[in-house]
């Protein structure tokens, strides 16, 4: 027999919803195994993919921070600000050493920090710091030596930063006269600099401003002895990035960072600039440094007498906004406060997922148990759509989490659980419409086609007010509504899809089998068990009259008939018997 | 079942029908004093119970414990602060949870040391968490901004999409009904408000909305069908036409709800999956209700009174009344 044209419109369907799962799969499975092989932070686009998603504090246990910025000039922090700060505590965990950690932002003003065990009290006061940016004059540098610390492959593996003997003199001979005097420079300073290691650096965020420091730049590669502070961060008044402009005015095509000092920082980059042009490589250097860390040195060309300096060098538009941010951040008067310092343990975080994972399973059972009640044989068409559901539901969760580092909470598992029911709620509304269409006395083949119809608009209607809510929720929401706002938004999405590529195209073709085209008893979609009465294929009557007057008023009529009506209307077939069996 | 999906095909036909549009007034009055008992009781009991991330608190989970009295842990946080008011309840199998007022870094680190002794545990094994007041403020108020939006927006979708506000308006209304009961139950219980509660809470919104759009979807389309039904007698019709699928819907949606209800209050305890679900099982229990009960009627109410409808049903009540003075002719005949 030629295939008819839903059959072959199911197996349209079903080999899209194939092809869709193949390749969510194949990426997962690749970009896992590239992964496995590969070491961690090659900053590949396979980095990070595994099959196993990953999974949010409350399940695995760690500290949550929560920081509130505050503005100590008074005022509100502003959207910009919030996200350069959010920057600038990241680039601090990380220098702690801390893996893993996430950094988010909460609603207007709260920075949600997320990391693995828990930090001792040191690391939360860096946290909390407010952001430091000075000038520095630069007395020596060359490039980091990251590896050479102690020997053999060992001392890679867990550096620790480097301390010098005790015994090496600590305080200048001669008493240095300015910030550039190479006389800074103890022999323990000489010592700790020619050793220092960039990959396991000091905790120099809170290094005092009239000393030298010792320290690198952000990327590790290069090392610095950097003179006493001489410019405060807080007195520069604005910091922008466009192209270069030479004397005349006109661009000369090179991407520069302008920097504007206030009054006090006018007069001390005056002094700092008069005296660093007349000094030989490296000290007519100044480091900007931000927390510790050197994030530019560029040399001075020129004494720079009215506030206004420029920096140029090989900057991208990019890398020319980002400096310009951060020193624009240097001047913010932003400190943070911990506002909630919450710690899970392990134990409790596997305790949760794993009665999460329980509650889900007798959650789908009650579910699957509850359908084959009610529909038989049509309970396998749930139990295989929530199954089809439950592995896309699966697949995009691990690519989301290797994609853009989502993690699973708890309330995100809740979200799942709660998800089985809703998405079960699409079958239940397709199989009723199926079953009304049976009842006005279609066969099944028609009843799936017309019932589908009016399925789907329901279906597409009720979701999409599920996925508004679920986007709201999202958007607006903060840390744990937002997870399970995720959840709801990503399930309510796959419901359409499994309905539209799977349930349906199952319900075509099962319709053409004997077991439900003939309406078993056990099939769910026995017409005779719906009321409506069915004499075999491609037979109808017309649709049961409704209410107990018309009924009666029908039946009234039908005794009204002549006796030639009657019997005409016999022959032919078309008037049923009424609902209760009675014929008049 | 054959049983229910006959009683489904009856309801279906109208061989069986329940005259619950019809009854509005009744729904109505049994709508205001529920919602005016669970405005008034709550605020009769003091105002709700409010959880840690509202109030601002130290709260401590000791994990792994052995020897489950609770006697334990008040002593220990009463010696170390006085006044530190700890509320004690376990957690799971084999934790302990202490809630107290909020405590300083040192009090906190004595507490979960002294905690740790007390129950013979590892000290990593006393979990701290530190929350300030404004924190559970922040998050309600996003969540209070997220509802109006979501309001809003899902009022213009709908009205879009049935192409009347009276539809909106009614869905509207049920879910107000449903949110303001379903808080109403927690004032009335006594049970904790925590962000997790509220989670559930915002999730009725989306639940409750799609259950009244199910069987408005019904309603509208007998209600485009031309039928000598009066428009009342047919949006009641299709509440009984769809009344087996809420119910279905409704069972579905709550057995896994039940599931997480039940894991979370009698094996993990106090927490987020207990207090997700617990709002979400009353919020989807009192939203099929409210679907059936308060869109649907409310909706025939803010219909019928339209000109248009009127006369037609003025038209077809007088056709009922004209057949059924047949039938009664015919009968003395």
């Amino acid at each position: 027999m030629a295939r008819s044209t839903p059959v072959k419109k199911a197996l349209r369907s079903l080999t899209w919803l194939v092809v869709l799962m193949a390749v969510l799969a194949g990426l997962n499975t690749a970009a896992s195994v590239l992964a496995g092989n590969a070491k961690d932070d090659s900053g590949e686009w396979y980095e990070g993919a595994s099959w196993v998603p990953e999974l949010a504090l409350d399940l695995q246990g760690g500290t949550q921070l929560t920081l509130a910025a505050q503005n100590t000039e008074g005022g509100s922090v502003t959207r910009e600000q919030l996200n350069q700060a959010v920057n600038i505590i990241r680039q601090r965990i990380n220098a702690t050493g801390v893996s893993e950690s996430q950094i988010n932002t909460q609603g207007t003003n709260n920075i949600v920090v997320s990391i693995p065990g828990k930090p001792d009290k040191q690391t939360i006061d860096r946290i909390e710091a407010a952001a430091k940016l000075t000038f520095r004059p630069v007395l020596y540098t060359e490039a980091a030596t990251n590896t050479s610390v102690g020997d053999g492959a060992d001392s890679t593996a867990s550096p620790t930063p480097y301390s010098p003997p005790a015994s090496l003199q600590a305080t200048p001979s001669a008493k240095p006269t300015n910030a550039s005097d190479l006389n800074w420079v103890t022999p323990k300073l000489q010592d700790l600099y020619t050793n220092y290691n960039c990959a396991a650096p000091d905790d120099v965020t809170t290094a005092p401003d009239d000393e030298p420091l010792v320290t690198c730049d952000q990327d590790g590669t290069a090392k610095y002895i950097l003179g006493p502070v001489e410019v405060s961060g807080a007195n520069i008044s604005n910091a922008t990035s466009g192209l270069a402009t030479d004397s005349q005015g006109t661009s000369t095509g090179q991407w520069a960072v302008n920097l504007t000092f206030d009054g006090t920082g006018t007069k001390d980059f005056r002094t700092v600039t008069n005296r660093l042009v007349s000094l030989q490589q490296p000290q007519n250097q100044f480091a900007i440094v931000l927390d510790g860390s050197v994030i530019t040195a560029p040399t001075t060309n020129s004494a720079i007498t009215n506030g206004k300096a420029q920096i140029t060098g090989s900057f991208t538009a990019d890398s020319a906004k980002t400096l310009a941010d951060q020193l624009k951040y240097g001047a913010l008067p932003i400190n943070f406060q911990v506002q909630s310092n919450e710690n899970i343990s392990a134990t409790l975080g596997t305790a949760q997922l794993v009665g999460g994972l329980v509650a889900g399973l007798i959650g789908l059972i009650l579910v699957i148990i509850y359908s084959l009640i009610q529909y038989r044989a049509l309970a396998f068409v749930t139990v295989l759509s929530l199954g089809v559901a439950a592995a896309l539901t699966y697949l995009v969760i691990a690519i989301m989490s290797w994609r853009v580092d989502y993690r699973l909470s708890l309330a995100g598992v809740a979200g799942l659980i709660v998800a089985i029911g809703i998405t079960a709620d699409s079958f239940i509304v397709y199989f009723e419409r199926i079953r009304d269409e049976l009842r006005d006395g279609r066969g099944l083949e028609s009843a799936v086609e017309s019932g589908w119809k009016r399925a789907l608009r329901t279906i597409l209607a009720s979701d999409s007010i599920n996925f508004l809510a679920a986007i709201v929720l999202y958007v607006l929401a903060v840390s744990d509504v937002k997870g399970f706002a995720f959840t709801l938004l990503l399930t309510t999405l796959i419901d359409v899809v499994v309905v539209v590529l799977f349930t349906h195209p199952m319900m075509q073709l099962i319709a053409r089998s004997r077991f439900f085209g003939e309406g078993h008893r056990f099939s769910g979609l026995d017409p005779a068990a719906l009321g409506a009465v069915y004499r075999g294929r491609a037979q109808f009557r017309a649709p049961v009259v409704d209410g107990k007057r018309q009924q009666r008023s029908a039946g009234e009529a039908q005794r009204r008939q002549t006796i030639a009506e009657r019997k005409a209307q016999q022959a032919s077939g078309e008037n049923g018997t009424t609902p209760d069996g009675k014929d008049d | 079942m054959a049983s229910f999906s006959q009683f489904g095909s009856d309801l279906y036909t109208g061989k069986r029908s329940y005259d619950i549009v019809g009854r509005r007034k009744t729904w109505y009055l049994i709508a205001v004093i529920a919602i005016v008992v669970s405005l008034v009781v709550p605020w009769l009991r003091g105002g709700y119970q409010l959880g840690i991330e509202f109030t601002g608190g130290s709260e401590f989970t000791i994990s792994n414990v052995q020897d489950l009295d609770q006697s334990i842990a008040t002593d220990t946080v009463e010696r170390i602060v006085p006044d530190g008011i700890p509320r004690v309840s376990q957690v799971g199998q084999d934790g302990i949870r202490v809630q107290t007022e909020q405590l300083t870094d040192r009090e906190t680190t004595e507490v979960q040391d002294a905690l740790a002794e007390a129950y013979d545990v590892r000290e990593d094994q006393v979990a701290a968490t530190y929350i300030g007041a404004t924190w559970g403020a922040d998050v309600l108020a996003q969540a209070i901004r997220g509802l109006v939006i979501f309001l809003a927006l899902a009022a213009v979708v709908m009205a879009l999409y049935f192409r009347t506000w009276k539809m909106s308006v009614s869905a509207m209304a049920a879910l107000l009904h449903d949110l303001l009961i379903t808080a109403g139950v927690y004032g009335i219980v006594g049970l904790e408000v925590t962000p997790a509660a509220v989670i559930g809470f915002l999730t009725i919104l989306g639940y409750s909305l799609y259950d009244t759009v199910v069987v408005f979807d019904k309603v509208r389309e007998n209600t485009a069908q031309e039928s000598h039904r009066t428009f009342t007698q047919s949006v009641n019709l299709a509440v009984n036409q769809t009344l087996v699928r809420s119910i279905n819907t409704s069972v579905v949606a709550l057995l896994p709800v039940a599931a997480i209800l039940f894991i979370g209050s009698y094996v993990l305890g106090a927490g987020t999956l207990r207090d997700i679900s617990l709002a979400l099982f009353i919020g989807i229990i009192v939203g099929t209700y409210s679907t059936i009960f308060i869109a649907s009627p409310m909706y025939a109410h803010l219909r019928e009174n339209e000109p248009k409808i009127k006369q037609a049903d003025a038209k077809k009540a007088q056709a009922a009344e004209k057949r059924q003075r047949e039938v009664d002719a015919a009968a003395e005949a």
